[in-house]
């Protein structure tokens, strides 16, 4: 798999675009004037040391941080603040760098909440189940069955998620974002914290995503290695600012970059 | 920022509520102050059991339910100790049932629950709260049983040349106001100036931290547990004097809840200007708004100082969610 | 030896979805629920029917009203007792004001009105969360408490401010015999108990539980923190709304102001934390165990043949619910259910556990 992986597969336009974001809190300036791009079926990495602004940025673009400046464009609707949910709403998946899971629920309930978009039935139908809500009900438990088959977890249907190890946790938490039929899946460092099987599986399923759903990934992770093979095109953060901007290859070469990972007396 | 927006607003509010009987005409200047200085008083007694609460919160993270129980325990024991003895021992060996109270309740309730989530702590100190009042009840009896300071109850008129009919204060009333003074300047310089109250102020700040440059948490907690049960003998035997001590003197911490609201949950001078704020609220509205109330709505009764106090801290939780003097939190994914 | 799951293969996910996927618990319900409503009428007897099976089941409800909004979606409630009494006033006012009206449709009615009122009391659960929302649902408590004490027409004028109702009369069926409402309060309890389960099973439910676990997340995946927190507001609401109008109706008959204050707001909790937080069986277990638990002592020492106070009795009580709520909080969080739970887990490896 070389640079880009992106043999034979088909970039399509911008479907996010940010431009001008500032975040602060308080007098804390987490991002300053970051712009970028991500299209269509492309896996772009967010890369940067520790307290670059990451994950604050993967914040902004699914409405968690409500930025001061900047306005974030996705699917060609412009705007500055959005909420969580409309976010979700408007196709935005996501996962977290420290699992966020709902712990008091099994592994099969956890990935149906991904599905919860998605379900119409009203109060009164929930409530007699019977017909249209139980229907509904199985249409939605087929689509997040061929997800748990896809990322091999059928052993654990029935499983309190807290019960699982950590590595199987981080699936749950990718099944659950893809039950959403994401068009735009945000990955908080997927990989963190897993040992190198896990990690060659991750990646797998990561590319597999991109490639048999379609779905556009931004993805924030340390691991150069997984990065540089993975992506297609790669942002560079460092306190807050954008530093590098391109294809793996590009970004290696960078001497901005290369200052911020390596520490240069500035 | 629309924190200090909100803040400036409110306590406009609260003023002109402070000032409109006043300047309305509703009441003589001579009644009025009474009328306040019987808020105040009460607003002392609220602010006593609403520094418990904040304590323990400020230290483990507990929202202590039982602060009420804990009032009423240390007063039943006061009172029933002083009809066998001098009310100096009795006080003193008080104490340290309070502390042997604070000892049980680190070992059995909070070790074993360290690092829960608030809400059942809460409900771990709602258990207490029933075990502290049988207990209690049974040891001590369920009767009303009376505290004497010693102190002549008969109000004292004073001001009579400034106010017409002047104004009738209680001296016990007076002793009470400077007790609480006297106990809060002492809890100042504990938290300032003691190695222990630096310690308390860094378990405060970061129960982790504070444990890792080897700061004993689980001492620290008896500690705190100690304090805010000397504060619940003091807030009870004030009370129990003035009232008797019986089963309702626990209900005062069900109204001590809206003044750590309003005060911030971690703020000592939040709850001491809290308490004092909804105990003059409801003064207020119980003697000059209730009669309006009753009239214009048909009531059997006023008894609107039964929920004032609620309403008031429901409102600053919706405009200021973190009281008076409180930290604002940022969430992190 | 009886309990097993073996062989009992799921073919499709309707199967595999259902209430009580195993072949045993589906036969056990049902023989249960065959014995409390066939055989049940015929050989309990009245004091069981009074003083322990309907207020049993009465306050059941409620607990189930209580855990879906504490238990499931997670938010603290210490003001149920409240919601309660809205219930209760207002079938009283919906049958007195219009007699023509059928039983079951007060019930409904005062459900949706408590509905209501929860709801307005739930809005503040948007912004603060756990302690502040336990303040905040107190002030509900006290002010309905003053509400109903003070505002002469919730009470028709009654000096004493203590109301009285008249015998319920379902399409010419009367429940006024124990066990005739027994039987009604069963029936009700059956239909409102499933309700619940479907509600939970669904995707409400779930929404609930998101909310409870992790809302930051739970609305990230698309979950409205208003829909799923208002909507377990105003469920939880309607169920404890039509608890306390039984509560009125069938057990107390009369009551006097303050017959729905903090303290009922408190065993309702302390019935779920024992019972089991997040589990309708378990709001079951609860109101058993606090409605038998004073009978129990009141009775104990009578058999012991030592003779204790009143006073003494509920000190006592009070001592041993304090102790229970902190010793479940602490070792079994998720209280008899859970206990239940493990109970079946043993008897399916059983004889062979290992």
């Amino acid at each position: 798999m070389g640079a880009g992986a992106n043999g034979g597969k088909s970039i399509g336009g911008v479907v996010l675009g940010l431009e001008g974001i500032s975040l602060a809190f308080g007098g804390v300036r987490a991002l300053q004037n970051v712009s970028f791009d991500v299209r269509e079926h492309e896996i772009r990495a967010i890369i940067g040391p520790n307290g670059a602004g990451k994950s604050s940025m993967l914040n902004v673009i699914n409405g968690v941080y409500h930025p001061q400046e900047g306005t974030v464009t996705f699917n060609g609707v412009k705007r500055r603040d959005v909420n969580t949910h409309e976010a979700a709403a408007q196709g935005i998946a996501r996962t977290f760098q420290n699992i966020a899971l709902f712990k008091g629920m099994s592994v099969l309930d956890n990935i149906m909440t991904g599905r919860n978009l998605r379900m119409k039935s009203g109060l009164l139908a929930q409530a007699i189940r019977i017909g249209p809500a139980e229907r509904e009900e199985l249409q939605h438990r087929e689509a997040v069955e061929q997800i748990i088959d896809f990322l091999e977890i059928q052993a654990y249907r029935r499983t309190p998620v807290g019960r699982l190890p950590y590595g199987l946790q981080k699936r749950v938490d990718l099944a659950r974002a893809l039950a959403m039929e994401p068009k735009l899946l945000l990955l908080d460092e997927p990989m963190a914290g897993m040992n190198v099987e896990e990690k060659q599986d991750m990646c797998r399923f990561i590319l597999d995503v991109n490639d048999q759903f379609g779905t556009t990934i931004v993805l924030i992770e340390h691991d150069m290695g997984v990065v540089m093979d993975i992506s297609d095109r790669v942002i560079v953060l460092d306190y807050g600012k954008k530093i590098g901007d391109g294809t793996p290859d590009e970004v290696r070469g960078n001497q901005a970059v290369i200052d911020a990972y390596l520490g240069v007396s500035h | 920022m629309k924190r200090n927006r909100n803040l400036i607003i409110l306590c406009v509010g609260l003023l002109a509520g402070l000032i409109a009987p006043l300047a309305t005409g509703a009441s003589d200047p001579g009644f009025y102050i009474e009328v306040l200085l019987g808020g105040l008083m009460a607003g002392v007694l609220y602010s006593l059991v609403a520094l418990g609460f904040v304590l323990i919160f400020k230290a483990s993270g507990v929202f202590n339910f039982a602060q009420g129980a804990m009032v009423l325990f240390a007063a039943l024991s006061v009172a029933r100790m002083a009809e066998v003895m001098p009310l100096w021992l009795a006080t003193l060996l008080a104490v340290g049932i309070m502390v042997v109270f604070a000892f049980i309740v680190e070992r059995l309730v909070l070790r074993p629950l360290v690092n829960q989530d608030p809400v059942v702590l809460l409900m771990a100190t709602l258990g207490v709260t029933y075990f502290l009042n049988g207990f209690g009840q049974t040891v001590w009896g369920s009767d009303i049983y009376e505290i004497n300071l010693g102190i002549a109850k008969e109000p004292v008129m004073i001001l009579q040349s400034v106010f017409q009919g002047g104004i009738l204060i209680n001296k016990d009333d007076v002793a009470a106001a400077i007790a609480a003074v006297v106990l809060v300047a002492l809890l100042a310089l504990f938290f300032q100036k003691t190695k222990t109250g630096r310690a308390l102020r860094a378990v405060a700040d970061d129960h982790l931290a504070a444990q890792s440059i080897g700061i004993p948490l689980n001492r620290i907690w008896v500690i705190v547990w100690s304090v805010a049960g000397v504060v619940a003998l003091v807030a009870g035997v004030i009370w129990g004097a003035k009232l008797g001590v019986q089963f309702s003197v626990s209900q005062v911490a069900l109204k001590a809840l809206p003044v750590v609201i309003l005060g911030g949950f971690t703020s000592i001078p939040g709850a001491i200007l809290g308490g004092l704020i909804i105990g003059v609220g409801e003064k207020m509205a119980e003697v000059f708004l209730a009669p309006i109330a009753v009239k214009a709505f048909d009531l059997a009764g006023g008894g609107i100082e039964n929920w004032f106090a609620y309403v008031l801290a429901l409102l600053f939780l919706l405009v200021l969610p973190e009281g008076l003097f409180g930290e604002k939190h940022i969430d992190r994914v | 030896m009886l309990y097993r799951e073996n062989g009992q293969f799921k073919t499709t996910y309707r199967q595999d979805q259902q209430m009580l996927p195993i072949l045993q618990d589906r036969i056990f319900m049902a023989l249960l629920l065959l014995f409390v409503f066939g055989a049940g009428p015929f050989i309990f007897s009245d004091y069981l029917f009074l003083s322990i099976l309907i207020p049993f089941l009465i306050l059941a409800l409620a607990a189930i009203g209580l855990n879906l909004l504490v238990g499931y979606c997670g938010q603290i409630s210490l003001g149920h007792g409240a919601f309660m009494s809205v219930g209760a006033y207002a079938a009283y006012n919906l049958a007195l004001r219009m007699p023509q009206l059928n039983f079951l449709v007060v019930l409904i009615l005062a459900g949706l009105i408590a509905a209501l009122v929860g709801l307005l009391f739930g809005i503040p659960s948007l912004r603060i969360r756990g302690l502040y929302l336990a303040v905040a649902t107190l002030a509900a408590q006290f002010f309905m408490d003053w509400t109903f004490a003070r505002v002469k027409w919730f009470t028709n004028y009654a000096p004493s401010g203590s109301v009285s109702t008249a015998t319920i009369d379902i399409f010419g069926w009367t429940v006024d015999t124990p066990v005739r409402k027994y039987l009604f309060l069963l029936a009700v309890v059956t239909v409102f108990a499933l309700v619940a389960k479907n509600l939970v099973r669904g995707h409400m439910g779930r929404a609930w539980m998101a909310m409870r676990d992790m809302d930051v997340a739970a609305e990230v995946i698309g979950i409205r923190p208003v829909y799923a927190k208002l909507t377990a507001f105003g469920v939880s609401s309607f169920y404890v709304g039509v608890a306390g109008a039984l509560w009125g109706f069938v057990y107390l008959g009369s009551w006097e102001p303050l017959a729905f204050d903090i303290n009922l707001s408190l065993n309702l909790l302390f019935m779920i934390i024992i019972g089991g937080m997040g589990s309708i069986l378990g709001s079951f277990f609860g109101a058993f165990f606090i409605v038998a638990l004073p009978i129990l002592l009141n009775q104990a020492p009578e058999w012991l043949g030592i003779h204790m106070s009143t006073a003494m009795v509920s000190n006592l009580e009070a001592m041993i619910f304090g102790s229970l709520i902190i010793f479940f909080l602490i070792v079994e969080p998720q209280g008899l259910a859970r206990l239940w739970a493990i109970g079946k887990e043993k008897l399916r490896l059983w004889p062979f556990p290992h």
